[in-house]
């Protein structure tokens, strides 16, 4: 029973990927949808193959972006968090700030991005960064301000230094916050790279996406955006095993459920 | 014989001269290895008093002093439990044992290369109270009474001269709190710490203590101090005495006193918060 239900739970995204393709696809056929208006995935698929060596290339050059704007984001972002997280000062003085930062529409931003650094990828890479800092810094800096008091009793009673209980207590702690906030944050880089591709770059999924629109290249825009789809998923998954792997045991639950059965 | 906590007039006060008097000039003293007892009714200072013994927080006014030296900052040899066990989820029950091993000195320095010697010491301890083989479950795999064991264990795994114990058994079932009095009191003989136990349990600071502090209500004050003279070790079945209960009586007629005293005092505007 229980290892029927794993299968199940492994095949479940398939199923409904595969069933909502095969929906699509009825829909558009059954109610003649012109193909400029909603291709049907079989158009999709047949763009991707016809255009597929150049679709990779664009592919690959916003992966590159958004990693990189990502891996600053995550270095930022860590650093920013446990500075907010351990001190309230800090924490009052800049969360106001960051949460104004983080209003501003980061589409409005690009142009000024592209002011300063050219069109491309620096303002790609950019973008990217700017939309993943800031889950990662809020959840990290949650994650700190949230240990019990009673444990930092017990440590700083011990004679332990703040590092000290940053090491021990505060950052394993996290680590649930954390991986949580780079699953939000990865989708947020491809965005962010994209935005700033479809306006101020010639290489990317985002300029193939605006070239193919303004040509009314509707199978080919799709296909563009399942790409960023598959690699948005790809990338959540890697980080959704090494959560697994690092934090079993803030997901305890589920496990023992299974077992308890 | 000197004291090993002295408490000389300690006063109290959360915020500024307008917020709570917490604690008004407690006076307490323990003598080393002694197993003391602070209690009171609810919400009288007694987990302050606490965070003023182990430098946590400091006293608005008055001077305490723990081992000879006043107490400026928090100490650094005590052992700490609470009510909730607060044991890390990330590690199994031997590595929660030993972290304090990780963090005092001379411990801390010589923990990698003595790895052995110290795991041997926390499953020695571990079987001391009944958690033989224990050691690679996580916490959450353990029952209360048995993560509250753990939690005792690593409030004395570093041999702390003072533990400090803050309601420890206050969420256990009446089968396990009693079973744990006796593993504490054997913890205690063996190793002769000196203890103060914060409780709202009599029974329990009978059982226990060599010396029961009895505070009144906020602002806490010590209204007296018994000596519970029984032999040691003492058995479960002493709680069921009638010296026993006779002495329990005693303290419960005091709190009661003390209550009684802040109901018929003029109720005073309180203060807005």
């Amino acid at each position: 029973m229980t290892s029927r239900r794993r299968q199940l739970e492994v095949a479940m995204p398939w199923l409904v990927i595969v069933s909502l393709v095969i929906v699509w696809q009825l829909v558009v056929e059954l109610f003649g949808i012109a193909q400029f208006v909603l291709p049907a995935p079989t158009a999709v698929f047949s763009a991707f193959m016809q255009y597929r060596e150049p679709i990779i290339d664009h592919a690959l050059f916003t992966l590159v972006n958004t990693m990189s704007g990502f891996a600053v984001g995550i270095l930022v972002g860590v650093f920013l968090g446990i500075f907010i997280g351990s001190s309230r000062l800090v924490y009052a003085g800049l969360y106001p700030l960051l949460v104004g930062i983080n209003s501003v529409p980061k589409a409005a931003v690009v142009p000024i991005l592209v002011l300063w650094m050219g069109i491309g990828q620096p303002p790609a890479i950019a973008t990217a960064f700017l939309l993943s800092f800031f889950p990662i810094a809020v959840n990290v800096s949650t994650g700190l301000a949230t240990v019990e008091p009673e444990l930092e009793d017990v440590l700083r009673s011990l004679g332990a230094t703040k590092l000290d209980i940053l090491r021990k207590v505060g950052l394993p702690r996290t680590m649930p916050y954390f991986f949580a906030s780079l699953k939000v944050a990865i989708t947020l880089a491809f965005v962010g790279a994209v935005i700033s591709e479809t306006v101020a770059s010639n290489d990317g999924i985002g300029y193939l996406m605006i070239q193919s629109a303004s040509q009314f290249r509707v199978p080919l825009m799709f296909a563009g955006l399942m790409v960023i789809a598959a690699m948005g998923i790809a990338t959540y998954s890697v980080f959704a095993m090494i959560e697994g792997r690092l934090t079993g045991w803030a997901t305890r639950r589920q496990d023992t459920h299974f077992g308890g059965g | 014989m000197k004291s090993f906590v002295d408490l000389d007039g300690v006063s109290l006060r959360y915020g500024e001269t307008e917020g709570t008097l917490a604690l008004e000039r407690v006076n307490i003293s323990i003598k080393p290895g002694e197993f003391a007892a602070v209690v009171g009714p609810s919400g009288c200072g007694k987990s302050s008093l606490m965070k003023l013994v182990t430098g946590l927080l400091p006293a608005t006014s008055g001077s305490i002093r723990v081992a000879g030296n006043a107490v400026n900052g928090p100490l650094k040899i005590v052992g700490m439990a609470f009510q909730n066990p607060t044991l890390l989820p990330w590690r199994n029950t031997l590595s929660n044992t030993m972290l304090p091993l990780e963090i005092v000195q001379p411990h801390r320095s010589r923990f990698r290369s003595h790895k052995q010697e110290y795991v041997a010491l926390a499953e020695k301890l571990l079987e001391s109270v009944g958690l033989a083989g224990f050691g690679d479950k996580q916490p959450w795999m353990l029952s209360g009474g048995m993560q509250q064991r753990t939690s005792l264990c690593r409030a004395l795994i570093h041999n702390p001269e003072l533990l400090m114990l803050d309601e420890p058994f206050a969420a256990l079932d009446a089968f396990t709190r009693e079973e744990l009095w006796t593993v504490l009191q054997d913890l205690w003989l063996e190793r002769k710490f000196t203890c103060i136990l914060v409780t709202h349990d009599l029974r329990e600071a009978a059982y226990l203590a060599d010396v029961v502090f009895v505070m009144s209500a906020r602002p806490g004050r010590i209204v007296a101090t018994h000596r519970i003279d029984l032999p040691r070790p003492r058995p479960l079945d002493l709680t069921f005495e009638p010296k026993f209960v006779e002495i329990v009586q005693k303290i419960r007629n005091e709190i009661a006193h003390a209550r009684n005293e802040i109901r018929s005092a003029a109720p005073q505007p309180q203060k807005a918060i």
